[in-house]
């Protein structure tokens, strides 16, 4: 093909030439002069050029060959400007890199159905309560009692079925109690994953008749199976130690299986290990529910027979906490609801830079091609199609995309893995990877951005105007301006973008130091927590419960380096725990039909309060003598305080409580609020001695230390293990990496939209600085004349600035009237900061313009520095 | 415009007529670009004015569709080398192909055109 292109070339040209040379020939034996006879025969032959170019188009007929041949002349000219093309192609790899990562992580995480049979009609069904106080915050959807999901099974039929499960933790240990290890897991009716369409991948999966409090049936995942059991298929059959319980492992899920989330190790019966009469409650709400739905049933039909029976329940129930009704979640927006927005947004971030960056590269070949526009004016008056040089252009653009978007893709690959790895809690993180969608995504997005790029300035530069203005001198300024304006145009339009990113990166950063400054109400420097579970099989009474709490506080605070300790279910700023309705004797009974107040469930020791300085207020601490076979007494703190005992006195009064012995608590103190987490508004709070010998929560140890506090954790690990061996040990931080843990996202998606801010901006800059600099050198003649005629420096550099400030302002206006639409997307992941911030817009507008100046300032001085002697002479 | 009138009347060829042309042309024998142009152009007397603009694509074209062979070759009277096409078998194959299309042609046009002249 191309050895042959050479050889006919020459041919052609040998063929033309020889038959030109005859024609003279035989002009002049006609008796014209030599001189004429040339002319003579060039007008009878036309455009010597155009005929050869003609012809070799006779032989490189195909599409392919043109284009091959158009590929090559770009790539020539993009190796002729280096520079240029490199940081055209790494802004192109940049941004279509980060499109594609965050397009691969939303794509698994939000649009993807989950990989159960015929997941359209899988629905999440939940209760909820219709009082406006709790749908405040955000529409309720609150776990479903299991009273209440048997009753929908069994009363309904708009379902093929409904499986349940729930949250459950375990400490799994060896026959011997060796190895102990604390295991998330979930219980699971026996129906749920018949419903899913999963089989067990080795093994089966729960009957009806092990779904009871008493059955001991166990699922392993694979992650635990593969981990744990080094994959010995022998397991299944075998027994493995929960909580010291023996259960029979009857079966190990598929690999692929990690709904409702990878940390999932293992599985038992829904009913197992609960207390008997809690499947009777329609008021513990702990259960999820999925369901199936009858192909020939509608949705709201289906949905309208559940609530029928749910209100049923109310009626029967006014005092209880049973709701009203139920409405339903699809899987994936059950998983994925608390990382949508964020994804949604940095979705619109990444999008706005990619416009940021096919603008800038459009604008970086605007000014290429008024370079090229004497090579452009040319090569059009010797008979190139506009057709043609536009497709140059085009190819040139999209080159420069498809090698950005060669290296965006590789990049995208790492960029997705380090995503994944720092974004904590993601759902379906096994799913997230390339494939050929993603691929094919990646390829769209190259072709659309190269288009965009290209497509432009190609146009703009071969339009007949533009062509004129080679007929003019070089002095012409006219034929250029349309070009100006369009570098004008898509300057303003990338600044706008730039503003409206700035402005939501800003107001996160802004939500985010409000939220890492949010006092949780307790001490926070050099605290160190841990958690543990005393086992109810091995701990089975009260006082085995005290006195293993009781020695281990006292060892703890004799410790080197400890300060004070304290211990309770939950400290500040770990979450919000438990919570529980309850009643006040002293005060007239609630109207039925009106919900019971409800407070925030935690214990704590007598230590506690001091130890976390956390101020009394009124009233005293916990005694060792507040403990079980005692009188019950309770702590309250001060919102509690405020809501339900306006105006009187607290102390003295009693709170009874149905679920916690069904019994009175006398208010012995009131102390300050604290926060259960960062980011969400403070809960009413009430604490009850953990001297009561209760083994159902959890325990958090918290040491005060004067020094490094995690110093003193493996000598504190060491002393629950002289206590106990068996007992494992979890969630070892200090309070601040534990509020830090529970910023993490929030950090990571602040800080990701704060660097595609920063990117854009130097785009933008980037962007005006060549506008300026182009559009300053061609007015050099202008300049001159005016300094020749008397212009100052300081008006010539007024002249500059104000051409490249313009497209600034106008940006920045645009950019703000944006913004003040689009931070309604971000408004509900702000924390204590307004939408319209004010601080925020005015520091975004100044920033913009400090950096749009600093652009402008180089071409303004270099204008001024013009010599009018020098210019005038060229001229 | 004034210089309209001086130019003899020009017309534009048919698409694929130049190539039936050209192949009839070369029936006579071997002939160079500029003989072939030259020859079509005597014997229209000058309606036909070629342009080498599209001749010498068309020849290109009727090269590779294998209906011409092209050699250099002594001009016997010029003392030089000239590119000489030649039909091919399948080129006079072609040749009545076009011919027979043609005669088709001007006949159905013909037949439109003057209608009495067709019953006479």
């Amino acid at each position: 093909m191309w050895w042959q292109n050479r050889k006919r070339d020459a041919d052609v040209e040998r063929e033309l030439r020889s038959d030109l040379d005859l024609e003279e020939e035989e002009q002049r034996e006609r008796g014209v002069s030599p001189e004429e006879a040339h002319y003579a025969a060039l007008r009878a032959f036309g455009n010597p050029a155009l005929i050869r170019e003609q012809t070799r188009a006779v032989w490189s007929c195909s599409v392919l060959e043109n284009l091959a041949r158009d590929v090559r002349i770009s790539i020539r000219t993009l190796f002729r400007s280096p520079g240029f093309s490199m940081l055209a192609i790494l802004i192109m790899a940049l941004c279509i890199g980060a499109t594609t990562s965050l397009f691969t992580v939303v794509r698994s995480v939000l649009l993807k159905p989950l990989p159960f049979r015929d997941p359209d009609r899988l629905v999440m069904i939940y209760e909820h309560f219709r009082d406006p106080s709790m749908n405040s915050q955000d529409f309720n959807y609150n776990p479903v009692a299991p009273a209440d999901y048997y009753d929908w099974r069994a009363q309904t039929h708009g379902f093929e079925d409904m499986g349940a499960w729930r949250y459950w933790q375990f400490n799994l240990t060896g026959e011997h109690s060796e190895l102990p290890e604390l295991v998330s897991a979930r219980g699971g009716s026996w129906n749920l994953f018949p419903l899913l369409g999963v089989d067990a991948a080795i093994g089966r999966t729960f009957t009806e008749s092990e779904d009871r409090p008493d059955g001991s049936a166990a699922m392993l995942t694979w992650n635990l199976f593969e981990r744990r059991f080094g994959g010995d298929r022998l397991i299944v059959g075998r027994q493995i130690h929960l909580d010291g319980k023996p259960y029979t492992v009857v079966g190990v899920l598929p690999k692929w299986f990690t709904y409702p989330d990878a940390k999932v190790q293992v599985w038992v019966p829904y009913a197992s290990g609960l207390p008997p009469g809690i499947l009777t409650h329609h008021d513990f709400h702990f259960t999820r529910v999925v369901a199936r739905l009858r192909p020939d049933v509608s949705l709201a039909r289906a949905l309208s027979q559940v609530e029928a029976v749910q209100y049923e329940q109310h009626l029967q129930n006014l005092h209880a906490p049973v709701a009203e009704g139920v409405v339903p979640k699809t899987l994936i927006q059950d998983l994925a609801e608390d990382v949508k927005r964020p994804l949604i947004i940095l979705l619109w971030a990444v999008g706005c830079m990619l416009l940021i960056g096919c603008l800038n590269v459009a604008n970086i070949l605007v000014a290429r091609s008024a370079a090229r526009q004497k090579e452009i004016g040319i090569r059009s008056a010797l008979g190139a199609p506009r057709r043609t040089l536009i497709r140059e252009q085009l190819i040139e653009s999209l080159l420069v995309s498809f090698a950005g978007g060669v290296t965006g893709v590789l990049l995208s690959l790492a960029a997705t893995n380090w995503l994944v790895n720092r974004w904590m809690d993601l759902p379906n993180v096994q799913r997230i990877r390339a494939d050929g969608e993603v691929l094919a995504f990646a390829c769209a997005l190259v072709a659309a951005s190269g288009l965009l790029a290209g497509l432009l300035p190609a146009i703009s530069s071969t339009s007949m105007a533009a062509i004129a203005a080679l007929e003019g001198s070089s002095r012409s300024v006219a034929g250029s301006q349309s070009r100006t304006a369009l570098r004008k145009t898509l300057l303003t339009i990338e600044i706008a973008a730039t503003v409206v990113l700035l402005i939501a990166a800003g107001l996160l950063l802004k939500s985010f130091w409000r939220l890492r400054t949010t006092d949780v109400g307790c001490a926070t420097d050099n605290v160190l927590t841990m958690s543990y579970s005393l086992p109810a099989k091995k701990y089975d009474t009260p006082e085995k419960v005290n006195a293993f709490n009781q020695t281990l506080l006292e060892r703890v605070r004799t410790t080197p380096g400890v300060q004070a300790a304290a211990l309770g279910s939950v400290v500040p700023g770990a979450g919000p725990g438990e919570d529980d309705i309850f009643s006040i004797p002293e005060h007239p009974s609630t109207a039925p039909g009106a919900a019971l107040p409800d407070a925030l469930y935690r214990t704590a020791d007598p230590g506690y309060f001091s130890a976390l300085q956390i101020p009394l207020l009124s009233g005293r601490v916990f005694t060792n003598g507040d403990r079980v076979g005692r009188p019950k007494t309770v702590i309250i703190d001060h919102m509690l305080a405020e809501q339900y005992f306006p105006g009187e006195n607290p102390l003295g009064k009693h709170l009874h409580m149905v679920a916690h012995g069904n019994a009175d608590y006398e208010i012995v103190g009131v102390v300050a609020n604290t926060l259960q987490q960062v980011g969400q508004p403070g809960r009413a709070t009430m604490y009850i001695p953990v001297l009561n010998g209760d083994h159902g929560m959890g325990l958090t140890l918290a040491v005060q230390t004067a020094a490094d506090p995690l110093a003193v954790s493996v000598p504190i690990q060491r002393q629950i293990a002289e206590l106990d061996p068996e007992l494992p040990v979890s969630e070892v931080f200090t309070i601040q990496q534990t509020i830090e843990r529970s910023l993490g996202n929030a950090s990571l998606s602040t800080s990701l939209v704060l660097s595609f801010a920063a990117l854009a901006l130097i785009l933008a800059s980037v962007g005006l600085y060549g506008v300026l600099s182009y559009l300053t050198t061609q007015r050099t003649g202008e300049i001159g004349v005016r300094m020749a005629l008397g212009a100052q420096r300081q008006q010539v550099v007024r002249l500059v600035l104000g051409a490249g400030l313009r497209p600034a302002f106008y940006g920045l206006a645009l950019g703000i009237v944006v913004s003040a639409g689009a931070v309604r997307l971000i408004q509900s992941m702000l924390y204590g900061t307004r939408p319209l911030d004010p601080a925020i817009f005015a520091a975004v507008a100044a920033t913009l313009l400090a950096v749009a100046a600093l652009a402008c300032l180089v071409p303004a001085w270099r204008a001024s520095r013009i010599d009018p002697m020098r210019t005038l002479r060229t001229e | 415009m004034s210089s309209m009138g001086k130019q003899p009347q020009r017309a534009n060829l048919l698409q694929g007529t130049l190539d039936m042309l050209i192949l009839r042309t070369l029936l006579y024998g071997p002939a160079h670009g500029h003989q072939i142009g030259k020859h079509i152009q005597r014997t229209t007397n000058d309606f036909l004015q070629m342009q080498h603009g599209s001749l010498y694509p068309a020849l290109h074209r009727l090269e590779r569709r294998g209906w011409v062979t092209s050699k250099w070759e002594m001009a016997p009277d010029r003392n030089r080398e000239f590119k000489y096409y030649r039909l091919t078998d399948k080129g006079r194959k072609q040749l009545v192909v076009e011919e027979s299309q043609w005669k088709q042609m001007a006949e159905a046009v013909a037949r439109v055109m003057w209608p009495a002249a067709e019953e006479s």
